[in-house]
């Protein structure tokens, strides 16, 4: 498949297979937990949603959790597409440029200095965490606007790159000041956490990513240009600089968000998109959707697993991850080679 | 086709000016060789010619239209550029890589059809590499990549190509196909090509007309006969070289003897 020339069959094929992937993702998921429902049960419209009990674990206590996998699965795989076209590095990822790190950095001020406000429903800590990452995506994105000339990715890299080792420092910093309560609640965070019980949380995050998911649409052609090399492109017809004005600020934007609603969870957004160009091929058109739809089905599929196998206790998400998608990933990798 | 009207250019931070009041007519159907040591503007001269960067005094006119006027899109609908590597950082397949010439001729949102499709095979064929169509690009090697990236200009269906050492990676029989590859192109799509190189064996088997730049000036221009010469080649590179036609190979050539400053 990833040979064929015809771009609208491979897109509708991948579609049509990753899409599926999801919806029965988001589908069973719910299903599985301390209490064993039914779909039958759950969507049998003859009993009243207040009598209709599997039908209340399913939409209220499950499904938001499900709901939030699927939309920060999906931000993190199409941020990693995006930044490792823009940057044309297959290394680089969501955290790459900081925005991971600033939104770190915001969470644990607000841990630490038991900030104790609410903005729409959301509270301090998804707040401090989104504005953080806002505060590392305007410096990266002032620091590339300022350096426009010549190879302007590797500068970009090495930027980003000293800035989360910045801003990890002022965390750990942070941290080492704080006592051993907060401490332990910061460490948490950091590991990750799709622990959500209501949908207010996952319609604000939805707002931000929304706006990103817009400036993804105007990229799939333009990243295959640009993974060819900027002059390239540009003398194909891409306007490079606006291309990744558009791209750095929606990846930013939809990292942000999805590290304010569950913490920084690695490894999506770079196992992901590997996996789905060895599945389809190069072509961003495909790959950005496909990346979308599996990243969902993947952090779906991998908190699953954190909350059952240990059951009652939950695991951290981004170490099932990580100990899920590593190997698989260097399985394919070395198949291949 | 394209014209370059006393035009200068300095880098933004420059210490030098790299282009200095320089002027230059490329008539179409033309194929005209720029030529000249490191460091004398060639590649900046083309870089002003494709777009990429704008002379800070003089303009560029592409069929009498200043440059600075037209879109990205709109120039590259018109003018492709051949680099001297190109390095894909995904697997895409050979095709895949000629149809994103046909990115200034479609809607933002639009696919390749069948009539694009149709083009990028013409392009591998009229480049020799129809049968490669399916092979990942980063498997090909140096000579067949080049011949792909002409292919991809020619999918682009640009009436200008620029190209920047087109030859300066590949080993000797690739250096001559391509050479061969881009006259024949030149015969029979008639695209007008300025190409930068070093070579100056390759420019005189390729090129019409030579444009020898020195120190970001024009120290000549005019037929390839008249332009090689040994005064032009001693005055640009400051080498004594021997130039004579070579009969068996059909054009002129040149063996460079010994440095003289």
């Amino acid at each position: 498949m990833p040979g064929r020339p015809d771009v609208r069959r491979r897109l509708a094929v991948s579609l049509a297979a990753f899409g599926t992937l999801a919806l029965l993702a988001i589908l069973l998921a719910p299903l599985v937990g301390s209490t064993p429902i039914t779909l039958a049960r759950v969507f049998d419209r003859s009993i009243p949603f207040a009598d209709n009990v599997d039908a209340q674990i399913f939409f209220v206590a499950r499904l938001p959790r499900v709901l939030a996998a699927a939309l920060v699965g999906a931000a993190l795989a199409m941020a990693g597409v995006v930044f490792q076209a823009l940057l044309r590095n297959p290394l680089a990822s969501p955290d790459t440029l900081g925005v991971s790190a600033g939104a770190a950095l915001g969470a644990v001020l607000a841990i630490t200095f038991n900030a104790d406000f609410t903005l729409l429903g959301v509270t301090a800590v998804p707040l401090a965490s989104f504005a953080g990452s806002i505060g590392a995506l305007i410096i990266v994105y002032g620091l590339s606007a300022a350096r426009r000339r010549g190879t302007s990715t590797l500068v970009l890299l090495l930027a980003g790159v000293t800035l989360t080792a910045l801003l990890s420092a002022i965390s750990a910093f942070v941290r080492y000041l704080a006592d051993f309560t907060e401490t332990l609640r910061t460490v948490r965070w950091l590991m990750g956490s799709l622990d959500i019980g209501a949908f207010t949380p996952i319609a604000v995050a939805a707002v931000p990513m929304g706006i990103a998911i817009a400036g993804f649409a105007m990229l799939p052609r333009i990243l295959d240009l640009i993974s060819m090399g900027a002059e390239s492109a540009a003398a194909r017809g891409v306007d490079v600089t606006r291309a990744e004005r558009i791209a750095l600020v929606s990846a930013s934007l939809a990292t942000g968000s999805a590290v304010a609603l569950a913490g920084p969870i690695g490894f999506v957004g770079i196992v992901v998109p590997h996996l789905v160009r060895l599945l389809v091929g190069a072509d961003h058109r495909v790959v950005l959707p496909a990346s979308a739809l599996f990243g969902a089905s993947f952090l779906i599929a991998c908190d699953l697993v954190a909350r059952i196998v240990f059951a009652p206790t939950e695991l951290p998400v981004g170490v099932v991850t990580a100990l899920i998608g590593g190997p698989f990933f260097l399985w394919l990798l070395f198949r291949h080679a | 086709m394209i014209e370059a009207r006393s035009v200068s250019f300095t880098y933004p931070r420059g210490d030098r000016m790299i282009l200095r009041d320089v002027s230059l007519l490329v008539r179409r159907g033309a194929v005209v060789g720029l030529l000249g040591p490191n460091g004398c503007g060639k590649t900046t001269l083309l870089r002003l010619l494709s777009g990429m960067l704008t002379p800070q005094t003089g303009q560029v006119l592409l069929d009498g239209a200043p440059l600075a006027a037209l879109t990205r899109r709109g120039i590259a609908r018109r003018v492709a550029v051949v680099p001297q590597e190109t390095h894909a950082t995904f697997e895409f397949s050979v095709i895949d890589i000629v149809l994103m010439g046909r990115y200034p001729h479609l809607g933002p949102f639009e696919l390749e059809g069948p009539a694009d499709l149709e083009i990028a095979r013409q392009a591998l064929d009229a480049t020799g590499t129809a049968h490669l169509e399916m092979r990942p690009f980063g498997s090909l090697s140096g000579g067949e990549k080049q011949r792909v990236v002409i292919a991809g200009a020619l999918a682009q269906a640009a009436d200008l190509m620029l190209l920047d050492e087109p030859t300066a990676s590949l080993d000797l029989a690739y250096q001559l196909e391509a050479a061969a590859l881009l006259r024949r192109l030149n015969r029979t799509h008639g695209t007008t090509m300025v190409v930068c190189t070093h070579d100056l064996n390759m420019a005189a088997s390729l090129c019409d007309e030579i444009v020898l730049l020195r120190e970001g000036a024009v120290l000549a221009h005019g037929a390839t006969a008249d332009t090689i010469t040994v005064d032009n080649i001693q005055a640009a590179y400051g080498v004594a070289a021997d130039v004579h036609f070579h009969a068996a190979a059909g054009h002129l050539a040149v063996v460079p003897i010994a440095r003289t400053s």
